[in-house]
């Protein structure tokens, strides 16, 4: 039997923190991370498995939702769209699709 | 070096084309243009001449745009017909007496109308349909007449039928061939339009010829048949063809065909090469008098290009094609391409239901291409398949020619058509052409798409930006209603499958966007019954496509918590069940409300508590109210005749039972209801989706209310049915709505835009003219056999209450920036919190 697949987040430089197990994402959404000093990440697997984690705060409304919206495709960059506002994040880099100004936090993932 | 003279005789339709095209290329610039025009005004559309008598001015049917004659220095003289040419002095005379010297001679006259030398032809209410002039006299003579024939059934006849009808008489069809339009369709085409034309009120007579005009003291007052019997008719309208104007250029000895027609080349020049000849009044070098306004354009940029000195050797004229479409109201004809089936080796795909006056036939060539077809009482598809004839088409040929609901797609959007298919076959002008412009109107100037017979217009508006890309998203170019289609047609049932099948290139492989996953996942739950798929709307790959409001199954709300709302059918509630729902309040500290709705929202609740909350509902027998889905929200009621003193029927009972009937049912955008018990209308049916108000002797149902930003008041469907009339209606109407509707549309939206609007709603659902209803009416039993409530599924399996946790690394911990504050002796969202970026501790309220 084959140990399943563990997804693992980076919350600060040369620390991993263990998420959940991959296969707890359902491909194209996600789901929120506690991290130890109280910040929430929203880590996300794509169709093609990949795996995404950004800061979980929505900086339009504050609240704590990013990891409830939907992920989509814009010009060949994966993104989010808000559940609240529907502003888009890309995943990879933070950066607000619809508005320059804003970015959000992005952790590094792995899995193992 | 002299300025060079170009003289055109006849401003007609071909006739302006012709100057346009002079303009177009300069030529107006380096030569003196002078035209001569029988006609007391400049040239008009004449193929839009019908409409006229639907109250277009002889104004609005001119075809020069106001300037355009001063603008070039074009010499334009109306009423001035043209009487002889002398081709050794090269000069024209008219009939005032002016003489005209030509460099260049074109020669546009047209035709003029057939009639057959029977006696009394010339008798006082005999006319012809040609001119604005024939018109006026026709609508002059009609004042006092009360029954009038028409000779000859093809297309201009029918026209004019219409046109005579219209102005209020008995009319009378009589045509020598043994159907109607015998050019245009054929046998079948002929026999289905025959009960159409009948079906309107007019009296046909086929395989009958004219025989005799009867006229007393010199005015019409009958007519004989072929077949002995006589008709009383008050006036005549002669529609038995057109032949040429080819006389002057006979007294001139230019080379004329022997059944008519000035002979020319490609180049349309006629036997002198200082003489051209160009329109219907030509004999085309492939042997034909073309009786359509398309290749006299043709001929004339031909022309034009030839003066201009660019004529090359593939500018030529060789040869065009015969599309029509009839414009009379009411009659859907059309025939296009080879629509005889004349080519060797072609195939027919023929569908026919004579009890619909629906005739299809198409004509396939031996690879499966398209090479023209013949449709009678359903031409909706006309836009489409001309464009695609000589292609391919994207689908099967059947599908093209079955109606609606019989495996067709219901609508085959322009979308499909390749970028060179030629959209406005009056004007040659392609869907690239069409796609550069933003509007109507800017079509029409700079292409001149749409301003010929008028039969590309539906088809451009619906290439045109707003519609340009009509596509749902940037991930699809077909809109909702045409995935919907390819969902059910081709039993595509995952979004991923959708998208990698029928998405956009650059999409195929991602991941879609927030916009088309909702809307197919809408569109999976809708047919998930007809599709073999899990009724739950949360299993395997649906569950990354809903709104997070589905996917939570509960309403988030501005600080991330939920509100909860559980169904009350009808608004009706026990005082046991009112009390379940104020203790759960009350133990999970949740904010209450009564909504708009009739029902009690619970507001406030952590995404961990939806399970605990909803497992004390569900014992209790609440059931999901769906007020986070586009679905069915409320059927609101009033007291009705139970309570009420006004009240004709019992209100609460069919609302409770409308509700527990489309409960659950996923749409384009949420559906609301609502059931008055008489029409004081305390339930406000008129302002929803579908509204019901009692009637002494049942149910009158409305259809497309809604309230929101743009209020509209419902319109009333149909009348005193029973209740089993209502719910057959009601699940049609609400099958066809969300079979046919935009995401997001509202059903006031899609009715308003819904082509032929509530007529034609009627038409589909009361009298099943697409024949759809059997199949509507199964698809929403399947929908109400299928139904389970999603809460109480979902408390069921553990596997899908994980979802239900603030953390997945810590699923104990609830979401510490979910804090609330009083407020008026409940809660509301503390909103400060949310300033601050993060938060230590996990505490709540
Ligand atoms: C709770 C309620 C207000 C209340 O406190 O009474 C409400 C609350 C919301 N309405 Fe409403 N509407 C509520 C009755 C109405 C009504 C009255 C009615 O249904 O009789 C209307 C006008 C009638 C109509 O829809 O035609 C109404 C017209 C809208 C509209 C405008 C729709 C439109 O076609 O223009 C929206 C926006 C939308 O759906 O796009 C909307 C959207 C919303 C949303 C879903 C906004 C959102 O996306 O967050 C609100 C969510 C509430 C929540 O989180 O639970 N709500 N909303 C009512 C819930 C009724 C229920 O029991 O389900
Ligand atoms: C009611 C009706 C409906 C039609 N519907 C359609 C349709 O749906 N689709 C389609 O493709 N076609 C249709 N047609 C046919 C279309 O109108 C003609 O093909 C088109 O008008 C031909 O253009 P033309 O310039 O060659 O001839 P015309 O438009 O007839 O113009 C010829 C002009 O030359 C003038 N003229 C003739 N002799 C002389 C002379 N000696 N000196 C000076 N002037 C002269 C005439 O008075 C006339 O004004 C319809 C026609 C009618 C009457
Ligand atoms: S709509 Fe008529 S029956 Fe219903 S409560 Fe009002 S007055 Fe009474
Ligand atoms: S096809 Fe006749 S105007 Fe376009």
């Amino acid at each position: 039997m084959t140990t399943p697949t563990t997804l693992e987040l980076s919350p600060a430089p040369n620390s991993w923190m263990t998420v959940c197990e991959e296969a707890r994402l359902t491909p194209g959404r996600g789901l929120a991370a506690l991290l130890p000093d109280g910040r929430q990440a929203a880590v996300f697997r794509d169709r093609a498995g990949r795996a995404y984690a950004i800061d979980n705060r929505d900086p339009f409304t504050g609240a704590q939702v990013l990891s409830r919206g939907l992920i989509g495709t814009a010009d060949g960059r994966t993104f989010v769209a808000s559940p609240l506002l529907k502003q888009r994040f890309d995943l990879e880099t933070g950066r607000c699709l619809d508005d320059d100004g804003v970015t959000v936090a992005v952790y590094p993932v792995r899995t193992i | 070096m002299t300025t060079p003279t170009i003289v055109l005789v006849g401003h007609g339709m071909v006739g302006q084309r012709f100057l346009e095209a002079l303009a177009d290329r300069g030529v107006t610039e380096r030569a003196r243009i002078v035209v001569l025009c029988e006609e007391p005004r400049p040239a008009y559309d004449r193929v839009q001449l019908t409409s006229y008598f639907s109250g277009r001015t002889p104004d609005d049917l001119s075809m020069v745009e106001d300037g355009f004659m001063e603008r070039h220095g074009i010499e334009l003289h109306t009423d001035e017909p043209v009487v002889a040419i002398d081709r050794a002095a090269r000069t024209v005379t008219a009939r005032s007496g002016r003489v005209v010297a030509y460099d260049h001679l074109v020669l546009a006259t047209g035709s003029y109308p057939f009639v057959p030398p029977v006696p009394g032809k010339d008798a006082a209410g005999c006319f012809v349909y040609r001119t604005i002039e024939d018109l006026l006299a026709i609508e002059e003579y009609a004042k006092t007449a009360a029954t009038g024939a028409v000779v000859g059934g093809g297309l201009l006849g029918l026209e004019a039928a219409g046109a005579l009808k219209g102005l209020g008489l008995a009319t009378h069809i009589v045509e020598f061939a043994p159907r109607l339009m015998p050019v245009q369709v054929d046998e079948g085409g002929g026999a289905a339009l025959l009960r159409t034309i009948e079906g309107m009120g007019l009296t046909v007579h086929t395989g009958t010829g004219t025989q005799e005009v009867v006229a007393t003291a010199g005015a019409v007052t009958g007519m004989k048949l072929s077949d002995g019997s006589e008709l009383a008719v008050d006036m005549v309208v002669f529609s038995a063809g057109v032949r040429p104007r080819d006389q002057l250029a006979r007294d001139c000895g230019l080379g004329v065909g022997e059944r008519g027609g000035i002979a020319v080349d490609e180049l349309c020049r006629t036997s002198d090469p200082a003489v051209f000849a160009i329109g219907e009044c030509a004999l085309a070098s492939d042997g034909r008098v073309y009786g359509l306004v398309a290749p006299g354009y043709e001929m004339a940029q031909t022309v034009a290009a030839v003066l201009a000195g660019e004529a090359g050797g593939d500018t030529g004229f060789t040869g065009a094609d015969l599309s029509t479409k009839l414009k009379l109201l009411g009659v859907d004809v059309a025939s296009f391409g080879d629509a005889h089936g004349t080519a060797e080796g072609c195939l027919d795909v023929v569908y026919s239901d004579s009890r619909a006056g629906v005739y299809k036939k198409l004509v396939m060539d031996g690879e499966g291409r398209l090479l023209g077809g013949v449709l009678v009482g359903d031409a909706e598809s006309y836009g489409l398949l001309r464009p695609l004839t000589g292609t391919k088409p994207p689908v099967a040929p059947e599908q093209l020619v079955l109606p609606a609901g019989a495996g067709a797609p219901v609508a085959l959007g322009p979308s499909a058509l390749p970028d060179d298919a030629v959209i406005c076959s009056c004007h040659n002008v392609t869907k690239h052409a069409i796609t550069q412009c933003a509007s109507l109107p800017e079509v029409k100037r700079c292409t001149k798409a749409g301003t010929g017979c008028g039969s590309c217009v539906k088809v451009i508006e619906k290439l045109l930006p707003k519609a340009a890309d009509q596509g749902l998203c940037g991930c699809f170019s077909h809109t909702r209603t045409e995935l919907y289609e390819i969902a059910r047609t081709l039993r595509v049932t995952s979004f991923a499958a959708l998208l990698d099948s029928h998405g956009r290139e650059a999409a195929k492989g991602g991941e879609g966007c927030e916009v088309c996953k909702p809307t197919v996942g809408s569109i999976l739950a809708s047919l998930a019954p007809t599709l073999g798929l899990g009724g739950y709307i949360l299993d395997g790959e649906q569950a990354a496509l809903q709104d997070t409001n589905d996917h939570h199954l509960a309403n988030l709300q501005r600080n991330g918590s939920y509100s909860v709302v559980p169904r009350i059918p009808g608004g009706e509630i026990t005082p046991e069940k009112l009390i379940v729902i104020g203790e759960v309040a009350r133990d999970y500290g949740l904010y209450t409300k009564i909504t708009g709705g009739q029902r009690i929202d619970l507001f406030g609740a952590r995404v961990d508590q939806l399970p605990g909350i909803w497992t004390r509902l569900v014992d209790a027998g609440f059931e999901s109210g769906h007020a986070y889905g586009k679905a069915l929200r409320t059927v609101k009621s009033c007291v009705g005749q139970t309570w009420c003193r006004y009240g004709v029927q019992d209100s609460v009972k069919m609302a409770i039972r409308l509700e527990l009937r489309y409960r659950g049912l996923r749409a384009p955008h949420k559906l609301k209801s609502a059931v008055s018990g008489c029409a004081r209308e305390c339930a406000e049916a008129q302002s929803k989706d579908f509204g019901v108000i009692a009637t002494a002797s049942g149910w009158n149902l409305y259809v497309g209310g809604n309230g929101g930003a743009t209020p509209r008041h419902a319109d009333l469907l149909a009348q005193d049915l029973s209740d089993a009339e209502l719910i057959r209606l009601i699940d049609r109407f609400l099958m066809f709505y969300i079979r046919t509707a935009d995401r997001l549309e509202r059903t006031s939206v899609w009715l308003e835009r819904l082509e032929g609007g509530l007529d034609h709603l009627r038409d589909v659902v009361v009298k099943d003219s697409l024949g759809l209803c059997d199949e509507l009416e199964g698809l929403m039993a399947e929908h109400v056999a299928g139904y389970r409530d999603e809460w109480a599924e979902t408390l069921d399996d553990p596997e899908r209450l994980r979802r239900f946790v603030s953390f997945v690394n810590a699923p104990e911990t609830p979401d510490p920036t979910v804090r609330f504050v009083p407020e008026r002796d409940q809660i509301k969202p503390d909103l400060t919190i949310l300033t601050i970026g993060t938060l230590e501790g996990a505490t709540s309220r």
